[in-house]
């Protein structure tokens, strides 16, 4: 059965970058934030590889990346996505970042994706990260799924097996290390990734130049929405001050040492 | 505004028991109703909440309660609709939860089925001039910030281990059943999986996380890797001193770089940015190197100690307590000699 993914995809400073608020005009920003290198989303880039290996079984199947973010921006990072796997990219020209509010970015992702021309919501598969690495609220995707009235929503998902008649055997992360294991229906649903169980694909320039044929109308084509204001007020935003006064230890014998650990470990 | 607090919770695998979660939720909508005279409310989730209701005996509260069999599994259309008619039932302008996988699946949409707004990963809820104020980390735990909302009403789903589980004596409560109309249901939970490995190394109630960082499959002084050695020290470790496993991304990553791996690590093992962020009291890193992501996957260990060959080592330095220069094959060999000589 042929399915028409739609995944979310946010993008989100390189996790090596050194990150400081400062105070913006509507709440906390990033210093320097536009300078930044930005990457996928990683939990969403999860969801992405996943998606492209479904549809790559199915010819009939369809994927499209919606992403919500500065357009440049969103050129910057589709120049390295669009060289990993096919898809037909929504871009929405806004604001975004950890300090956004998740309702206003889910009104705007549910409406860009409800305008998907060609979109058969029975077959709709909507991926993304089950949070993101800004604000880690693991709120946006489950709220445009509500949104677009999906009842069945899967957070945590690390491997999703489907089956000839439609029907889906997904897991999802739970307590203890563990997978709880659901058997669904069928589309339409929504998946919130975790790690899944695939490898960042190569780049394949023949893909990149294909997708963008694309990527730059769309993007040349991404209507600017504002967010509206949810009433999230920020009264604070700082990094965390805790410093330790870290002891070196390094004229003990492993033995000694192992002696020191086990004391500790055993203290109350 | 005179405020009402609803705290929503679930039971446990065994089906009579709230989750030590939900119950330290309990206890965060206690304090803040006691601060704001506000009337509280606790909602179970339970194919049959009476058995699990006998904990909150002391609580004074409204107990109410979905009952069916619908409410056993963990799962979206079910457990949506029962939070959704619980929070309606109470009209709760704050509704409290437990930052579980059960209501992390389902908060969003229950909030915007109630025409509320949701923030989740919440460390702290005070109150005071402004009103109510949560606390909550940004940018996978490298920026907190304290906000508010004006809107209700206002879900929040608490951080398990950043309040104290309540206790109370066991007697029988009265719950108020709430009726729930129920979707089509098209998912059936068939089950939990453990990962393939040898043991379960993920304990999120352990004393302890034990921290491998890919040091350990590196060549060693011999000019060799010892990963076999390497996976029998940290599982006899593991099993000896009941810790919990925690590992960097680039140690789980090399199995799929055809470098040597430890068999037992998976990707539920991950520390850090694209990883957890777990609370131990105590955490042991061996073999690790100083990345900042890795310093988020510390921020909520208590004592903090590490084994490195590296003195000078960038995460250590200010974010452990104590820092063993040294060869971490030897001494977690003889720590486990001398946990085997205590056992």
């Amino acid at each position: 059965m042929s399915l028409h993914i739609v995944v979310c995809a946010g993008m989100v400073p390189d996790p090596l970058q050194t990150l400081e608020p400062v105070t913006g005009v509507n709440g906390p920003v990033l210093k320097n934030e536009m300078m930044l290198p930005a990457v996928l989303d990683p939990w969403a880039a999860s969801a992405l590889y996943e998606a492209a290996n479904l549809v790559a079984k199915d010819p009939g199947s369809k994927l499209w990346l919606v992403s919500l973010g500065p357009k440049a921006k969103l050129q910057q990072v589709m120049m390295t996505i669009a060289q990993r796997v096919s898809f037909e990219l929504i871009a929405v020209d806004s604001a975004s970042g950890g300090f956004a509010d998740a309702h206003a970015t889910a009104a705007a992702l549910a409406d860009a994706i409800a305008a998907i021309d060609g979109l058969d919501r029975t077959k709709l598969l909507l991926f993304g990260g089950w949070e993101s690495a800004s604000r880690g609220a693991g709120v946006t995707l489950q709220t445009v799924g509500e949104r677009l009235g999906i009842t069945d929503q899967f957070m945590g998902v690390d491997q999703i097996d489907v089956r000839g008649d439609g029907s889906f055997e997904v897991l999802e992360r739970v307590e203890g290390g563990k997978h709880q294991v659901s058997l669904c229906a069928g589309a339409p649903a929504v998946l919130g990734w975790a790690t899944g169980g695939l490898p960042e694909p190569r780049n394949n320039p023949q893909i990149g130049m294909a997708n963008m044929r694309t990527v730059m109308p769309a993007l040349q084509k991404a209507k600017p929405v504002a967010l509206a204001d949810s009433g999230l007020q920020y009264l604070h935003a700082g990094l965390p001050t805790q410093r330790r006064q870290t002891r070196i230890v390094k004229d003990m014998t492993p033995d000694a040492i192992a002696e020191e650990l086990v004391e500790w470990i055993g203290a109350e | 505004m005179q405020e009402s607090i609803l705290v929503l919770t679930h039971v446990d695998d065994t089906g009579s028991s709230l989750t030590t979660a939900s119950l330290e939720a309990v206890t965060a909508g206690q304090e803040l109703a006691a601060r704001l005279s506000a009337p509280l409310a606790i909602g179970i989730i339970a194919e049959d909440p009476g058995a699990a209701a006998r904990t909150l005996a002391g609580t004074n509260a409204r107990v109410v309660g979905v009952l069916g069999k619908a409410f056993a599994q963990s799962r979206y259309g079910s457990d949506a609709a029962a939070c959704e008619a619980i929070c309606k039932a109470t009209r709760a302008s704050v509704i409290l939860a437990p930052q579980s996988s059960r209501f992390a699946r389902v908060a969003a949409g229950v909030a915007h089925r109630i025409s509320g707004s949701i923030d989740t990963h919440i460390t702290s809820i005070r109150n005071n001039d402004h009103g109510i104020e949560a606390s909550r980390w940004f940018y996978r735990q490298r920026i907190e910030a304290v906000l508010t909302r004006a809107a209700r009403p206002w879900i929040l789903l608490i951080e398990a281990g950043t309040y104290p589980a309540l206790v109370c004596d066991d007697a029988d409560v009265a719950v108020e059943r709430v009726a729930v109309e129920l979707p089509a249901i098209r998912t059936d939970v068939t089950g939990t999986r453990a990962p393939a490995q040898d043991a379960q190394t993920i304990r999120p109630d352990a004393k302890m996380l034990f921290v491998a960082g890919a040091g350990w499959t590196k060549k060693q002084p011999d000019g060799h890797a010892h990963p076999a050695e390497a996976g029998d020290l940290i599982l006899a470790f593991l099993r000896k001193a009941g810790a919990s496993l925690g590992s960097s991304k680039s140690l789980v990553d090399q199995g799929g770089e055809g470098q040597p791996v430890l068999p037992f690590l998976t990707h539920m093992n991950q520390v850090g940015q694209t990883g957890s962020t777990p609370r131990h009291p105590k955490g042991l890193a061996t073999c690790c190197h100083g990345e900042e992501p890795h310093v988020v996957g510390w921020r909520f260990i208590g004592d903090r100690r590490a084994i490195s060959l590296d003195p000078n080592c960038g995460w250590a330095r200010g974010k452990a307590d104590v820092v063993y220069v040294a060869d971490a094959f030897k001494v977690m060999a003889k720590v486990n000699e001398l946990l085997g000589s205590k056992a």
